[in-house]
C-alpha cells in the first residue's frame, strides 16, 4: 500500500471506529442491568443528526464558544495521529513526540474549559472547575506513565517505545492508566456520562450549551480520547513491536475491546464516588505509574 | 399539662362544633401554642378562616404520646399579631401562608415572603437570602429541570463545592386548590382531591374521606377500611421501591436502578388491580370505597406482592452490600434529630433522624386501630438513613398485606354519608408514604365548606431538606433531594 493510502487508513481507523466503543460500553451497561440497549451504532446515528441541525448561540459567548470544541476536538485529533496503531503506524512522528502529545492533551482541556466559560452558567464553570483540578492529578499520572515507558525502552518517539515490552512494571502501569482513562473519558466512578443531574457533572456540564455541530464536535472528540486512551494503554503494555503484524493487530484490537468490556462493566457494578474522593484516586493512579517508573528505573530499563 | 386545657381536645377523624371551640385572643392564642410545642406537641396545622371582617387563626396540635389532637382558635384578627415562628420554628412555613392568603402580618418573623404566589400570576419570590463575600457563588437551578420532574427553584449559597445555604422556592404548581374549596362539597371535589400529589392519591383521597364521615359523623364499613389500608400501604410500596432506584440512579449503580425502576410498576399494577387504575383513582371515596377486592383476585394480589419483593429483595441486596454505594450515602445531608423536631418534620424523613413519629402508631383510626403497622425507625438522619427507613418500610408493608389481606371482614363496601353537619370542624391525619397528611375542614351553618385546609407533608419537610445542604458539597443535592422525595404540587396546592 502507498504510504498515502496508509495514512488516511490510519486517519480512518481513528475518526471512523471511535465512535464504536461508546456505543460497546452502553451494550455492556445494559446487558449487566438486562436491558436491550441501544444499538452499537447509536454514537453515528446522533452524529449523523447533530451535524444536520442549526445552533444557538447564546448573545454573551464570545467567538470563543464555536472555537473551543473545534480546537478541542483538532487536538485530540492531533494526539491521536502521534499515537501508532501497533504495525499500522502512526501518522505523523518525531523525536520528542510523546511531549507533544501530552501538551496536546492539555491544550484540548483548556479549550473545551474555555468555551465553558464563555457562557457566563453557574453550572459550566462548575464544571470547567472540577475538570480542571482533576486534570492536574490525571496529568501527572500519564506523565509518570510515561516516563515510565520512556526510562524502560529508552527511547523518546511514541513508535518505538510503544513498541517494546513494558517490563516487570507492565501490570502496574496497566492499572494506572486504565484509572486515567476513565478519568479523562469521565467515565465512572469519576463521573457519570447518563445523568441529567447539573450538578454532579464534570464534563458534561462544560458542554451544555453546545448544540449542533458544535455538540457532534464535541462528542466525537470524546469518542476520539476514548480510543486514544485504549490503545496507548494496550501498547504500553504488550510488547507488540516484536510480533508478527498480524497478530500485533488482533492483540490490538482484542485488547481494545477487552478494555472497553472492562469501562463497561466497571459503569454497571460501581455506583460513582464523592467528588472529595477523586483526588484519593487520582492519586493511586499516579502512585501505580510511579511505582512502575520506579521499576523500569531500577530494574532492566536501558 | 396547663396548656392543654386550652385547646379542646378531638382524635384523628373526629369532628367538634365550632362554637365550642376555645376562642383566645391572638396573642394568648400565640402563647399557649408555644407552649404546647414547648412540651411536646406538634403543629399539624395554622391557618386562618375569614370571620366578621377579620380572620380567626386556628391551631390544630398533635399530641403523639396521648394519641389525642387539640384544637383552638383566636378571636377575629385584623392586620397583624406577634408572631408565633421566633418561639417555635415548625411555624415559619405556615405564618408566612397565613400572611399571603390572609394578608395578616406576623410580626417578628425573621423571613416574611410569599410561600406559593404573589397576589396575581406566577410566584413571585421577593428577594433571596445572599451570604457575602468575594468567594461565595450564587447557583440558581430551575425552575424548569433537566429531568421529568415537577418545577421548583433552588437558590444555593456556595463557597466552592461547599454548600452554605440553601433556599427553596415553590409555587409553580400552584392550582387554587383550597380556593375551590369553600362552598363545597362540590361533585369535583373527591377527584381532585386525588391530585392533590397525584403519588398520593390514595392518601389524598382518604384524608378527604375521613374529614367528610366526621362532619357527618358516621364511619365508613370496616370492610372498607381495611381496603383503605391495604391501598396505602400498596402506594407506599410503589413509591417508596421507586425512591431506591431513583437513589442508586443518582449515584449511577445500575443494577438496582433498573430493577427498581420495574418493580416500581409492578406493585402500580397491583393498585391497578383493585380498582383499574394504577395509582389508586376512583378507588376511596366518602362512606367506603368503589371497588371491592373478591377473595380470588385478594389471591392474585398476594402473589404479585411475594413476587415483586422476591425480585425487589434482590434488587436491595445489591445496593446494601455495594461498598461504593454506601460511601456515596453515609453522613451525606444529615440533619440531627434536635433540627428535626425543631422542624416538625414528619414522615420518613423524621424516622430517619430517630424520632418515633408516624400516623398509623400515634393516631391510629380505620383500619389502624386493628392491625398496627410498627414503627420503621433508624438513627442518623443521612441519605442512608432515609434510605434504610424506606427499605424498613417496604418490608414491614409487605409483611401488613401478607397479613391483612386473607383477613378482610365481610360487610358492605359504600355507604354514602349523610350531607355534612353544621358548623362543623373536623380533622384527619393520615400516615402517606411521604408522611402525616392533615386535612381540616370548617363548615358553615348549611354544612357547605367555609374552609378547607389541606396541609401535605413536604409543606413540613422542605425546610428539612434545605437544612441537610448546609456543609454538604452541592454535587450531592440530587442524592439528598431524591432521599427526601418531596411533592412540589403537594407544597404548592
Amino acid at each position: 500500500m502507498s504510504e498515502i493510502g496508509l495514512m488516511l487508513l490510519r486517519m480512518a481507523v481513528w475518526l471512523g471506529l471511535a465512535p464504536l466503543l461508546p456505543g460497546l460500553i452502553n451494550k455492556v451497561k445494559a446487558a449487566v442491568a438486562g436491558r436491550r440497549g441501544p444499538p452499537v451504532l447509536q454514537l453515528y446515528y446522533d452524529l449523523a443528526r447533530l451535524w444536520r441541525k442549526g445552533v444557538v448561540l447564546s448573545t454573551l459567548a464570545s467567538p470563543g464558544f464555536v472555537f473551543g470544541p473545534a480546537v478541542a476536538w483538532l487536538a485530540v485529533v492531533a494526539a491521536a495521529a502521534l499515537l501508532p496503531l501497533g504495525p499500522l503506524g502512526a501518522v505523523a512522528g518525531f523525536r520528542g513526540d510523546v511531549v507533544l502529545m501530552i501538551y496536546l492533551l492539555a491544550l484540548a482541556r483548556f479549550a473545551t474549559a474555555w468555551s465553558a466559560m464563555e457562557t457566563g452558567s453557574a453550572f459550566e464553570g462548575m464544571g470547567a472547575a472540577r475538570e480542571v483540578s482533576f486534570a492536574v492529578l490525571a496529568e501527572a499520572a500519564v506523565i509518570a506513565g510515561v516516563l515510565a515507558l520512556c526510562v524502560q525502552s529508552g527511547r523518546l518517539t511514541l513508535a518505538d517505545m510503544l513498541g517494546e515490552s513494558a517490563g516487570p512494571g507492565a501490570a502496574l502501569l496497566g492499572a494506572g492508566l486504565f484509572v486515567v482513562l476513565l478519568a479523562e473519558n469521565c467515565r465512572v466512578p469519576f463521573d457519570d456520562p447518563n445523568t441529567h443531574l447539573e450538578l454532579t457533572m464534570v464534563h458534561e456540564v462544560m458542554v451544555l450549551d453546545h448544540s449542533g455541530p458544535l455538540l457532534a464536535a464535541v462528542l466525537h472528540g470524546a469518542a476520539v480520547k476514548l480510543l486514544f486512551f485504549a490503545v496507548l494503554l494496550v501498547q504500553a503494555v504488550l510488547p507488540m513491536g516484536h510480533w508478527p503484524a498480524g497478530t500485533a493487530l488482533a492483540a490490538l484490537a482484542g485488547g481494545v475491546l477487552l478494555v472497553t468490556v472492562g469501562v463497561g462493566l466497571v459503569e454497571a457494578l460501581l455506583a460513582r464516588v464523592a467528588f472529595r474522593r477523586v483526588p484519593l484516586l487520582l492519586t493511586s493512579a499516579w502512585v501505580l505509574c510511579v511505582f512502575a517508573l520506579l521499576v523500569a528505573w531500577k530494574g532492566g530499563g536501558r | 399539662m396547663n396548656a392543654r386545657s386550652e385547646f379542646l381536645p378531638l382524635s384523628n377523624g373526629g369532628a367538634v362544633v365550632w362554637p365550642e371551640v376555645p376562642v383566645r385572643p391572638i396573642e394568648s392564642l400565640v402563647e399557649h401554642t408555644a407552649a404546647a410545642l414547648g412540651t411536646g406537641a406538634r403543629l399539624c396545622a395554622w391557618f386562618g378562616v375569614p370571620e366578621g371582617g377579620g380572620v380567626s387563626v386556628v391551631a390544630v396540635l398533635a399530641y403523639d404520646a396521648e394519641g389525642r389532637l387539640g384544637v383552638a382558635r383566636s378571636a377575629p384578627v385584623r392586620g397583624g399579631y406577634p408572631a408565633l415562628t421566633p418561639r417555635q420554628t415548625q411555624a415559619h412555613l405556615f405564618e408566612r401562608e397565613l400572611g399571603e392568603q390572609h394578608g395578616l402580618e406576623p410580626r417578628g418573623h425573621p423571613w416574611l415572603k410569599p410561600v406559593r404566589r404573589a397576589r396575581n400570576g406566577a410566584p413571585l419570590h421577593g428577594e433571596f437570602f445572599r451570604v457575602a463575600g468575594a468567594e461565595v457563588h450564587e447557583v440558581a437551578v430551575g425552575p424548569v429541570h433537566a429531568g421529568i420532574i415537577e418545577p421548583g427553584h433552588f437558590r444555593f449559597q456556595c463557597a466552592g463545592e461547599e454548600v452554605l445555604h440553601l433556599e427553596i422556592a415553590l409555587g409553580y404548581q400552584h392550582r387554587g386548590i383550597e380556593e375551590a374549596l369553600p362552598g363545597g362539597p362540590h361533585r369535583a371535589t373527591a377527584a381532585q382531591m386525588e391530585t392533590v400529589a397525584g403519588d398520593t392519591t390514595v392518601g389524598h383521597a382518604t384524608a378527604y374521606a375521613m374529614v367528610m364521615e366526621g362532619l357527618a359523623g358516621v364511619e365508613a364499613p370496616l370492610r372498607a377500611q381495611w381496603l383503605r389500608a391495604l391501598a396505602l400501604e400498596l402506594e407506599r410500596l410503589a413509591n417508596h421501591t421507586g425512591d431506591l432506584g431513583a437513589l442508586a440512579n443518582d449515584v449511577a449503580f445500575l443494577p438496582t436502578s433498573a430493577a427498581c425502576g420495574r418493580i416500581r410498576g409492578d406493585f402500580l399494577n397491583l393498585t391497578a388491580l383493585i380498582c383499574g387504575n394504577r395509582f389508586g383513582r376512583r378507588l376511596v371515596r366518602p362512606g367506603g370505597c368503589a371497588f371491592d377486592l373478591e377473595p380470588d383476585r385478594a389471591q392474585r394480589l398476594l402473589t404479585g406482592v411475594a413476587r415483586a419483593m422476591d425480585d425487589l429483595e434482590h434488587a436491595a441486596a445489591w445496593f446494601w452490600d455495594s461498598a461504593t454505594v454506601r460511601a456515596r450515602f453515609e453522613s451525606v445531608g444529615a440533619v440531627s434529630d434536635r433540627e428535626a423536631r425543631e422542624l416538625g418534620l414528619v414522615g420518613p424523613a423524621a424516622r430517619a433522624c430517630g424520632l418515633v413519629r408516624d400516623v398509623r402508631y400515634d393516631h391510629p383510626a380505620g383500619w389502624h386501630r386493628l392491625a398496627q403497622v410498627p414503627v420503621a425507625v433508624w438513627p442518623g438522619g443521612d441519605v442512608l438513613a432515609r434510605a434504610r427507613v424506606r427499605w424498613l418500610e417496604i418490608q414491614r408493608a409487605v409483611e401488613f398485606l401478607r397479613e391483612q389481606v386473607p383477613a378482610g371482614p365481610e360487610g358492605p363496601l359504600l355507604e354514602p354519608p349523610p350531607p355534612p353537619a353544621g358548623e362543623r370542624l373536623a380533622v384527619a391525619l393520615v400516615e402517606g408514604w411521604r408522611g402525616e397528611i392533615c386535612h381540616v375542614a370548617v363548615t358553615d351553618a348549611a354544612g357547605r365548606f367555609r374552609r378547607y385546609k389541606i396541609v401535605d407533608p413536604s409543606f413540613h419537610n422542605w425546610t428539612g431538606l434545605a437544612l441537610a445542604l448546609r456543609g454538604t458539597a452541592i454535587s450531592d443535592f440530587p442524592v439528598c433531594n431524591k432521599s427526601f422525595n418531596l411533592s412540589y404540587c403537594g407544597a404548592d396546592l
